[in-house]
């Protein structure tokens, strides 16, 4: 948090010097990481927005603006018109939906495991937090093996017997809720409710592995914070495992899982190393997130007009999800 | 003994309680183990089946035996000789190096000294400047995708090691982490160095940055692990093949060659290897810095 810490301004002229001084210098000091930020942060989110007004088609110098007319919200409405786009966010969401709560969950539930006098507590918490440290494309290398063919999930299926669906994970577009309602008899479900297809719900898998130990690592911190005295005080009320769990484990965790949350949900959000690597958008368009479609159509169509209105969009969902998630959060305090 | 008074059946009842609820706790302990082991086995095997898998002949991997999993003589080193001769590896080595070298040396310098202003300087417009810096930690960074594009273009930074690293040479978190640290950091050897006369500058280089160490590892390693592992902007502002870093290299190179999974898993390996050996040397800071960022977020 932000707080408004004041300079120490004590007595005598040559510490009045020097606090003058600082009125200059602080702005030096921080100058280059604020030129930096700015010019590639803050001042993007804004060319962002100008962008998107635009058919912006060329990559040329700044000046030359005859190939790129303005055209107001038309990039908007081709969007919003667009069955690629609702595709796109239907993915995303699902991918959202799925993994979010559930890596929270796994992460707090580990967390709670490890939460004791465990003997090897530091290997176990290396080997969990060790995919974390690897980058997004060596994971999804040894996962696109793992997926494929002949790769580990089919081959272990096959020695018992079961036979892997068709077709292979990874090029699979079926959505698994459709699946599902298939099995009894249900079929023709609305695209909304067809669920993420076996493709995506295979990446949905990857990316829940990869974040789990670095999550549990979080939750483990939080778990140790809490001063043992409040659990005596609740198991000398005789409190039950579960009271215990629920009225203080879970409340005191709050600011953790609030983060947890939003960083994941962030993430999620903006999912694309690992469909630009296992599955390029494919199969069916069903792995294809708005990330993905920002970069297809801004650095694949070059479309940078068009691409900038999906990242603004993009901007404001994650935007007014995070607001609701802070809303949902002040209201659960104040109870 | 005693007669059974009421107090003694109370009693015990107590410690029968008790003996429940140490095995309870025995029982939970041992899922505990057990949920644990089976969790390793399903963090860590993947890294080992990439292993073995760039140990085995080719042919191998087409068609799985899962026996051959098991240490045998068919395991050879053959793909990692390979790699030299199919891939530009040393070539993605070194661009990964001098980018994560110019990332970390920057962020030690700009992160520092603007969160020792932060912490430590009184000057007009403080307060929002700290807010401007501390709000872009939630600005997705896809939304900034294509004018870092524009903006690269225009300074003719594309398609060389600035795209890679100018935009990247200070961050919100980093300022974050030091302000935190120079907040908590004695004031008393600044002040007796100021009563001798020595300048801000001074005070900063030769009190508050050497004295720095433990935030600066932290530091260092969040900056190195961003930046080995930065696969998105390399992907779209660098379009030279010779100055691919590793990630981007490696995922060029599965496409290039899709059924040599020896040779791939070997690219993968040896990609990571220098991240590994950070994480083995200083995993107290990796696993604390990660809590710490969750507390104090």
């Amino acid at each position: 948090m932000v707080s408004m810490s004041f300079g120490r301004s004590g007595p005598g002229p040559s510490r009045s010097a020097a606090d003058r001084e600082d009125r200059y210098l602080g702005w030096l000091f921080i100058l280059p990481a604020l030129l930096v930020i700015v010019t590639f942060i803050v001042g993007p989110i804004i060319y962002a927005a100008w962008v998107s007004f635009f058919d912006w088609d060329t990559i040329g110098q700044f000046g030359e603006d005859a190939n790129r007319p303005f055209i107001g919200l038309d990039n908007y409405r081709e969007l919003f018109n667009s069955p690629q786009f609702y595709q796109a966010l239907r993915n995303t969401t699902w991918y959202t939906i799925g993994v979010v709560p559930l890596q929270t969950i796994f992460a707090l539930l580990l967390a709670l495991l490890a939460n004791r006098k465990i003997r090897g507590l530091g290997f176990f918490r290396t080997a969990f937090y060790f995919p974390s440290i690897s980058s997004s494309v060596v994971i999804a290398v040894i996962f696109i093996w793992i997926y494929s063919g002949n790769g580990l999930i089919n081959t272990v299926l096959r020695n018992l017997g079961i036979d892997p669906p068709r077709p292979v994970w990874l090029s699979n577009p079926n959505g698994i809720f459709a699946q599902l309602l298939g099995k009894f008899g249900i079929d023709g479900v609305n695209v909304w409710l067809e669920g993420p297809s076996i493709a995506m719900a295979s990446i949905m898998a990857q990316n829940i592995w990869t974040s789990l130990g670095g999550l549990m690592v979080i939750y483990l911190a939080g778990l140790q914070n809490i001063p043992r005295d409040v659990y005596e005080a609740a198991s000398l009320d005789g409190a039950s495992r579960w009271q215990t769990f629920r009225d203080i484990t879970v409340p005191l965790l709050r600011p953790i899982t609030y983060f947890v949350l939003t960083i994941g949900m962030i993430g999620c959000f903006q999912v694309f190393d690992q469909i630009y690597i296992m599955s390029e958008g494919g199969p069916a368009g069903t792995t294809t997130t708005l990330a993905y479609l920002v970069y297809t159509q801004g650095f694949q169509g070059f479309r940078l007009g068009y691409a900038s209105a999906i990242s603004i969009v993009l901007f404001f969902i994650i935007l007014v999800v995070f607001l609701l998630q802070r809303r949902i959060d002040d209201q659960g305090q104040d109870q | 003994m005693a007669t059974p008074s009421s107090f003694d059946t109370n009693r015990y009842q107590r410690s029968r309680e008790d003996t429940r609820d140490i095995v309870v706790d025995r029982i939970i302990r041992f899922l505990a183990y057990l949920v644990l082991i089976l969790v390793t086995i399903v963090t860590i095997g993947p890294f080992y089946f990439s292993v073995v898998l760039s140990l085995l002949p080719q042919p191998q991997t087409v068609r799985l035996d899962l026996w051959s999993f098991i240490p045998n003589s068919d395991w050879q080193i053959d793909a990692y000789l390979d790699v030299f001769r199919a891939s530009d590896l040393p070539l993605w080595f070194l661009n990964s190096s001098i980018v994560a070298l110019i990332w970390v040396a920057a962020r030690c310098l700009f992160d520092t000294m603007a969160g020792y202003a932060f912490a430590r300087m009184n000057f007009p417009g403080k307060d929002l400047a700290f807010l401007v810096i501390l709000s872009t930690l939630m600005i997705p960074g896809m939304v900034t995708l294509i004018p870092k594009f524009i903006i690269l273009n225009e300074m003719g930074l594309l398609n060389t090691y600035g795209a890679l690293t100018v935009p990247f040479l200070a961050d919100a978190f980093g300022i974050f982490l030091m302000r935190q640290f120079f907040m908590n950091f004695p004031v008393d050897l600044e002040d007796a160095a100021r009563i001798d006369g020595a300048s801000r500058w001074r005070m900063f280089f030769h009190i508050a940055l050497p004295n720095a160490g433990a935030a600066l590892t932290t530091l260092v390693i969040f900056s190195f692990q961003g930046s080995w592992n930065n696969f998105l902007e390399p992907l779209i502002y660098i379009s030279d093949a010779s100055l691919r870093t590793l990630p981007i290299g490696l995922a060029f190179f599965r496409r290039e060659n899709v059924v040599d999974y020896p040779l791939q898993m070997s690219v993968a390996i040896v990609s990571i290897i220098p991240i590994v050996i950070v994480f083995f040397v200083f995993q107290r800071y990796f696993l604390e810095s990660n809590a710490s960022s969750g507390i104090k977020g």
